[in-house]
């Protein structure tokens, strides 16, 4: 081996080292303390009564069968709306694209549990259409009442997820494949069963993927329904009712994470399986719209659109309603709400901007390496850390915030002036690393794409690991990186389950925080639902500004 | 870069180095209306100290003092639930205080038959509660049903899917309500009420908060709710009504100082400051509208607000130990045979009042032997699956504070117990309505 190659290698060691020894701080070390709880008895010996115990009680049992259950149900649901959009985004172009790419993320920007209590104005019990249909017909349909109503809001809250990933699949799609089947005859159903499908497949089971495990780890909105039978609820419940010794609540975490882990690993197989990376870069394929086609896809759109936001609508009615009691619309309206919280309690929303963005960064920084560790190198070790990266996706928001109070509670951090539990730097620190899989994903998703024989070329032309990683690989996953942070930025703003349980004081607490706060107290669900309609808001732009400058490229932030 | 770097240094800075003015860190399960409007005045009063508030749900917060009791980080637990206090104390977390006598002269010993404060000193009423319903009068008015008076309406068949509660287990004061309950009625009368009620509920939410919610919103007509979510509401011009059941308890909220915290000195004037006549004024506030525990305060009350010391409030002799010592059985017994088996609940008893109601009206030869079925199918989903003697006795209620296997055998044994009576209830009512045919 040559001088340069063999020192390449050193670093790169090195850097995957100082990664695995950050990430088992702050991942695998304080879930690690968390876990051992549900496997060790009175006495610290190892046990598996615990888990015997849980597969004898038939709470447990349901809860099991119904996460599986409603987690299936929310992918197929998903995959419906999102797969007609990611088609349209992908595959046209017309005015108001750009307007439409913004409005389809908007669903991620809502908290689930302020969606689900939007959704509750509208399509709840003595929501608008249910006591429209009262009025008229004497009848009320139960949309919102249990695993129906988790469903309903869960679907609408992760289908993105889906959209997002199956875009970025179906643009990379080199459109000399499509074209070369079109001139041997195929087109039509048969070309996208054939030909398109099979391409766009690792995007859509990457996202679908994303959307189960999103599913299954939500608390919010099962927790706003009312609807106890599931596992994250019951784990929740258990921890913060009975406190840190319920053994139960540590136990259902545990089959929260085998659960998630298993579909990841399946998925992952799946993935590597079906290979499609593309050799040569070719223009995007899209059509300009028009005619009969146009009015085709913006009624997909509109209607999509229509019930995907209805969330939004909910909520900014009642961010202007003062008195709202079984009518249709509010008795009376105010403005108070805003006042409230642009003036007098400001500090929620900066807070918001400075972790989020922060954590999105950082996570950019880390996520980028890592793929690039994984997909680039062979250094042994390289796969505990894309187990450990991967991790935080199957562990619930509760689980790690209290294997962080367990850990840095109690020993004053270097640098951090007190204990790391009472600064802000814990809320950064817990975003980062439950976002962490988000970016890693994006961005090993984007390089995997950029075929191998383009960096070899560069190679060979002379050019060093660092140069062709800088001047070949980075411009063509720009796109990737930016989509992941934004994932990053745009999860973390409506980060719930950690945030409860880390936020020191309220004055360092984010929107969510603060969203939750308002919506706890008895006269404060229009503020609460002002300082959402101030997230969905923030972030949009966030969103829009992001296409913008992406859209005149080559690509757009989704559209490597 | 470099730039980057002093803009984090300056965060660093605004985060970490703002500790130098003295703070006063509060943990509490109050709405924010509350503690904003209590941070205000104290900061006002006393200049120089800082209100820091940590919101948690009542047991969420003795789970976090208990978590941090090495290097405590809390200086004060204010919370409406006595049982709290007395959990902590038994854990040794609350310090011993002695507010000032000229303080201390205005408030009396006792509400009722509850003393308000902790005759050890180590938590202190600050306002009194007393538990009941509150209703939304759009929504009676459109289901064309009457407003409640008593907890025992709660199981009018006329109430099926229109009721709503919080699980105690997540609010301290739903289970203050359901300890008030048992305490008045008795054990096996109370649960009989509780799984009655349980069946007529259309949601039992997950935050204390939810109920006021749905009430307000009109998702549910009625709602069991401690008094100033009920007074606050209509103080703000909602369409609800708010009463007290004539058996009810009437239980200070609390103030205690955590033991070994950051700021004992500004902890003791907070204290201080909530028992003065200028802090127990403040409770008089439309959206706080809370029962102050100095009596001649009453005197400069608004229009129509309830006196627990001049009306007769109560009717039932809190034994807070009893309810404390039991807390976590009584909690955990709830969950397992009404909050996770609701959906159970509810169909069996919708079969039952089906049954009851075709058997009213049935001139069928059989309806006495219906009669009969409804009533066995009655009796079973009546019935609470251990004896109150058990329910107290130390080793079931210690296996809840440890990780033996009993805790985990009782909680199955009673599913199971929940769903078998209300599998074979639904079928006893099922065939008493074929009987009416």
């Amino acid at each position: 081996m040559s001088g340069p190659r063999a020192s390449i290698d050193a670093w790169q060691g090195a850097i995957l080292a100082l990664l695995l020894a950050v990430l088992c701080a702050f991942i695998v070390y304080p879930v690690g303390r968390v876990l051992w709880i549900s496997l060790s008895d009175d006495q610290s010996n190892l046990t598996l009564l615990h888990f015997a115990n849980f597969f004898r009680r038939p709470l447990f049992r349901d809860a099991l069968w119904n996460t599986l259950w409603s987690g299936f149900l929310v992918v197929l649901f998903s995959a419906l709306f999102a797969l007609p959009l990611a088609y349209v985004l992908a595959r046209y172009e017309f005015r108001g694209k750009l307007l439409l790419q913004t409005a389809a993320t908007l669903p991620l920007v809502i908290p689930p549990f302020v969606g689900a209590v939007a959704l509750q104005l509208i399509l709840g019990r003595s929501g608008m259409v249910n006591l429209l249909l009262m009025q008229g017909f004497g009848v009320s349909i139960p949309f919102m009442e249990g695993l129906a109503g988790v469903v309903l809001v869960q679907t609408l809250h992760f289908f993105p997820f889906i959209m997002l990933n199956t875009v970025v699949s179906l643009a990379n799609i080199d459109s000399s494949l499509e074209e070369a089947a079109q001139n041997l005859g195929c087109h039509g159903l048969r070309l996208f069963r054939r030909v398109t499908l099979p391409l766009m497949l690792p995007g859509f089971i990457a996202g679908s993927l994303l959307t189960f495990i999103r599913a299954i780890d939500d608390l919010g909105t099962p927790l706003m329904l009312n609807y106890k039978n599931l596992l994250a609820p019951q784990a929740y419940l258990r921890i913060t009712t009975i406190g840190m010794d319920d053994v139960d609540g540590y136990v259902v975490c545990v089959v929260l994470v085998v659960l998630s882990l298993a579909a990841l690993l399946a998925a992952r197989k799946y993935l590597s399986l079906a290979e499609y990376a593309t050799v040569q870069r070719a223009a995007p394929i899209t059509e300009k719209l028009q005619g009969a086609t146009s009015a085709l896809v913006w009624l997909v759109i509109v209607i999509v659109l229509g019930i995907s936001l209805l969330p939004h609508i909910g909520i900014a009615v009642l961010s202007f309603a003062k008195v709202w009691s079984f009518t249709l619309l509010p008795e009376t309206y105010t403005l108070g709400h805003y006042h409230e919280i642009l003036f007098r309690v400001p500090h929620f929303v900066i807070n918001t901007l400075i972790y989020t963005l922060l954590a999105a960064a950082i996570d950019i920084v880390l996520g980028a390496t890592i793929a690039y560790l994984l997909l680039r190198t062979r250094l042994p070790g390289r796969n505990l850390l894309d187990a450990i990266a991967t991790l935080p996706l199957a562990i619930p928001g509760v689980v790690l915030a209290v294997g962080y109070l367990r850990v840095f509670h109690g020993w004053d951090f270097p640098g951090a002036g007190g204990p790391l539990t009472s600064s802000w730097m814990i809320l950064v620190i817990a975003y980062t690393m439950r976002r962490l899989p988000y970016t890693v994903r994006a961005c090993y998703a984007a390089l995997q794409q950029v075929h191998l024989a383009l960096e070899e070329s560069a190679q060979n032309l002379g050019a060093n690991r660092w140069r062709t990683f800088v001047k070949i690989t980075l411009p063509m996953i720009t796109g990737g990186l930016i989509a992941g942070g934004l994932i990053a930025f745009i999860t973390s703003c409506v980060e719930l389950a950690s945030t409860i349980m880390l936020v020191p004081r309220i004055e360092l607490g984010p929107i969510s925080y603060g969203i939750y706060l308002y919506m706890q107290s008895p006269l404060g669900r229009g503020a609460g639902a002002a300082l959402g309609v101030v997230a969905i808001l923030l972030v949009s732009a966030g969103t829009y500004l992001t296409h913008r400058v992406f859209g005149g490229r080559a690509g757009s932030a989704f559209r490597i | 870069m470099k730039k980057g770097i002093l803009l984090i240094g300056a965060l660093w800075f605004m985060f970490v180095g703002n500790a130098i003015a003295k703070d006063v860190v509060i943990v509490t399960s109050f709405p924010k209306e509350l503690f904003e409007t209590y941070k205000k005045t104290f900061e006002a009063k006393h200049p120089g100290v800082n209100v820091v508030v940590n919101s948690k749900q009542t047991n969420a917060g003795v789970t976090y003092l208990r978590e941090t009791r090495a290097k405590p980080e809390a200086d004060i637990f204010w919370v409406s639930a006595p049982d709290a206090f007395q959990t902590l104390d038994s854990d040794g977390l609350l310090e011993k205080y002695a507010p000032p006598k000229e303080i201390m002269a205005k408030i009396p010993a006792k509400i009722g038959n509850f003393p308000i404060h902790d005759p050890e000193g180590k938590y202190f009423g600050f306002a009194i509660s007393g538990y009941g319903l509150m209703w939304n009068k759009n929504y009676l008015k459109a289901h064309k049903l009457p407003a409640p008076k008593e907890w025992t309406d709660l199981t009018d068949p006329r109430y099926y899917n229109h009721l709503v509660i919080s699980a105690p287990s997540r609010s301290g004061t739903t289970h203050l309500t359901i300890e008030t309950i048992l305490q008045a009625y008795g054990w096996d009368k109370g649960w009989a009420l509780l799984l009655n009620s349980g069946g007529n509920m259309g949601s039992i939410t997950e935050r204390s908060f939810g109920v006021p919610e749905a009430v307000i919103s009109g998702q549910y007509g009625i709602g069991v709710v401690i008094d100033f979510f009920g007074l606050s509401a209509i103080a703000s011009g909602q369409p609800v009504e708010f009463a007290y059941p004539s058996l009810t308890s009437v239980v200070p909220a609390s103030v205690g100082i955590v033991k070994g915290g950051p700021n004992p000195q500004e902890a003791r004037m907070f204290v201080d400051y909530l028992l003065s006549e200028a802090g127990q004024t403040v409770l008089f506030a439309p959206e706080i509208a809370r029962l102050p525990v100095i009596p001649e305060l009453y005197a400069k009350a608004p229009k129509d607000y309830p006196n627990p010391f001049k009306r007769k409030l109560g009717g039932v002799e809190f034994n807070d130990q009893l309810s404390s010592s039991r807390r976590d059985v009584v909690n955990s017994l709830y969950d397992h045979i009404i909050t996770y088996r609701h959906r159970e609940l509810r169909d069996a008893w919708k079969a039952v009042y089906g049954a009851e109601a075709a058997l009213g009206k049935s001139k069928s030869p059989q309806a006495a032997q219906g009669r009969n079925l409804a009533a066995e199918a009655r009796k079973l989903l009546t019935q609470a699956p251990i004896s109150d003697k058990r329910a107290a006795d130390k080793e079931v209620t210690g296996a809840f504070r440890s990780k033996s296997g009993l805790k985990s055998q009782l909680e199955t044994e009673w599913e199971n117990f929940a769903r078998g009576n209300y599998g074979k209830a639904k079928e006893l009512a099922e065939k008493a309505l074929a009987a009416a045919r």
